[in-house]
């Protein structure tokens, strides 16, 4: 049985309310909170990055896996926000976890599709006998321009998965991919902000993508969406998994344990596998999980996992994500948020 | 910091990896040479606990340029569970969540960029449980 022996979360404790942001400016609150279903985002503290947030996740993975760190063969990062352009984010993780030198490490980048790439990388390793095991990780701490909607979902958590073939926590039952060259939204080498297609990132980006990808991994493993206890889509904001949630037959309460991006945000790599963790959390043994995400430029991976007896023991050793999204929060203004974020032009 | 430095650092920045006395069977941190209780050279490796309790603290509110924009923070020095002290930034809170015997946990941050285009310092601090 090839599946994940372990996984883990974090999400910073800094937040902003959707309220704070409309209100700079100068939109209606109520407006944008409906359109979107967003309440508020997790924010990065200032010393907080992909790098860091990559680490406790990691480390909560590591809590709920019975296995010696220096087992782990392969690290594979997910991010847009890698904290370098030149020098991996992988060797810094590994190197706080001390499974450093006998690893192979890479970075992936695929818009908000590269946490499960490297998912999808790491089973791959484990299936082919390369590694005992492999750790994925999605994590982001992304930026959206000043007063542009992405403003309102743009943010920073993580998740990172172990995968393996002993102590399996939920099993590989099938993967499928779907990808075509699609400009939705892009960001070019030195801007700082990056630019999407408005009206364009949905039915012919997002929508294609995830329900192109959902409709063939349902006819490849010959299942039904009633055949699923949940389903989690990736979360731009909080219709749109909602929406293909519904155009793919599944129903809302399947949705809803993942669906965490009304208190999260998106938090890109991390916005997918974070609500997979999160349900996770909940999930019984026997259980039936569909995740598929959705990268602009644009692709999607799905993934089905059945969740083994074993979930059981190894849940309550690190922290849930509902339990992170809910455990006293620091909100910060308009001001304080464009501080922590870089926003502001400073003297050198 | 200079980037050799730094690098060579990396274990007791990271992991918290410290020297027990072979000898004496203390604990220093930052790893030693020498047994700075009874002189003895040998060590093993260990790693230090990511709880403790803070012992003493204070509030910064006229920071190196590195940290101004941070101001005021905290800056406290915390017992770890195997008895030896670290000093630390004790962040995600206000100066005044602080308090003498309040547990904290370890977590990995960014210490500091090196300027606009050198590496970026990675370390420990501590968050209140
Ligand atoms: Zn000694």
């Amino acid at each position: 049985m090839i599946g994940i022996v372990g996984y883990g979360s974090y999400l910073p404790r800094f937040r902003i309310r959707a309220d704070d942001i409309a209100r700079q400016w100068g939109r209606d609150p109520e407006t944008v909170k409906r359109g979107l279903l967003l309440k508020e985002k997790t924010v990065p503290g200032p010393d907080e990055d992909t790098i860091t947030i990559s680490v406790e996740a990691a480390r909560n993975a590591l809590k709920r896996a019975d296995i010696e760190p220096g087992e782990i063969g392969s690290l594979y990062i997910g991010s847009e926000s890698h904290p370098y352009a030149v020098k991996p984010s992988g060797t810094v993780v590994a190197e706080v976890l001390g499974i450093t030198p006998e690893v192979h490490i890479a970075d992936y980048e695929f818009a908000c599709k590269a946490g499960t790439e490297a998912m999808f990388v790491a089973y791959s390793q484990v299936k082919a006998e390369l590694v005992k095991y492999a750790m994925a990780i999605g994590a982001d701490t992304s930026q959206g321009a000043p007063g542009d909607a992405l403003e309102f979902s743009a943010s920073a958590g993580g998740s990172a998965f172990i995968f393996g073939r002993e102590k399996v926590i939920a099993e590989v039952i099938d993967t499928y991919s779907y990808a075509t060259d699609t400009a939705d939204f892009w960001r070019r080498e030195g801007a700082f902000y990056p630019l999407h297609g408005g009206r364009f990132t949905g039915a012919p980006a997002y929508f294609k993508h995830i329900l192109g990808a959902g409709r063939a991994i349902l006819k490849k493993s010959n299942l039904k969406p009633e055949d699923f206890k949940y389903a989690v889509f990736h979360m731009p904001n909080g219709k749109f998994p909602l929406s293909a949630g519904k155009r793919l037959g599944f129903k809302r309460e399947q949705l809803e344990p993942g669906w965490i991006v009304p208190t999260m945000g998106n938090t890109y790599s991390g916005s997918s596998p974070t609500g997979f963790s999160a349900t996770l959390d909940i999930a019984k043994p026997g259980d039936l999980i569909l995740l598929v995400s959705f990268g602009s430029g644009a692709g999607s991976d799905a993934f089905i996992f059945k969740v083994t007896e074993r979930i059981e023991q190894v849940r309550d050793r690190a922290q849930k994500v509902q339990e992170m999204l809910s455990r006293e929060p620091i909100y910060l203004d308009y001001g304080q948020y464009a501080k922590f974020r870089g926003k502001i032009i400073m003297n050198e | 910091m200079p980037t050799p430095r730094y690098t060579r650092e990396i274990p007791q920045r990271y992991r918290l990896e410290a020297n027990k006395c072979k000898n004496c069977g203390r604990i220093s941190f930052p790893p030693r040479q020498i047994c700075p209780h009874c002189g003895g050279r040998n060590f093993e490796r260990t790693r230090l606990s990511d709880q403790g309790k803070i012992v003493t603290f204070t509030t910064i509110r006229v920071a190196p340029t590195q940290y101004s924009s941070q101001v005021p923070y905290s800056i406290a020095i915390v017992e770890l569970n195997e008895g030896v002290r670290i000093t630390t930034q004790v962040v995600d809170c206000k100066p005044e969540d602080l308090g003498v015997g309040k547990p904290v946990k370890i977590v990995f941050r960014k210490m500091y960029p090196e300027g606009k285009t050198g590496i970026i310092c990675y370390g420990y601090k501590a968050v209140l449980v």
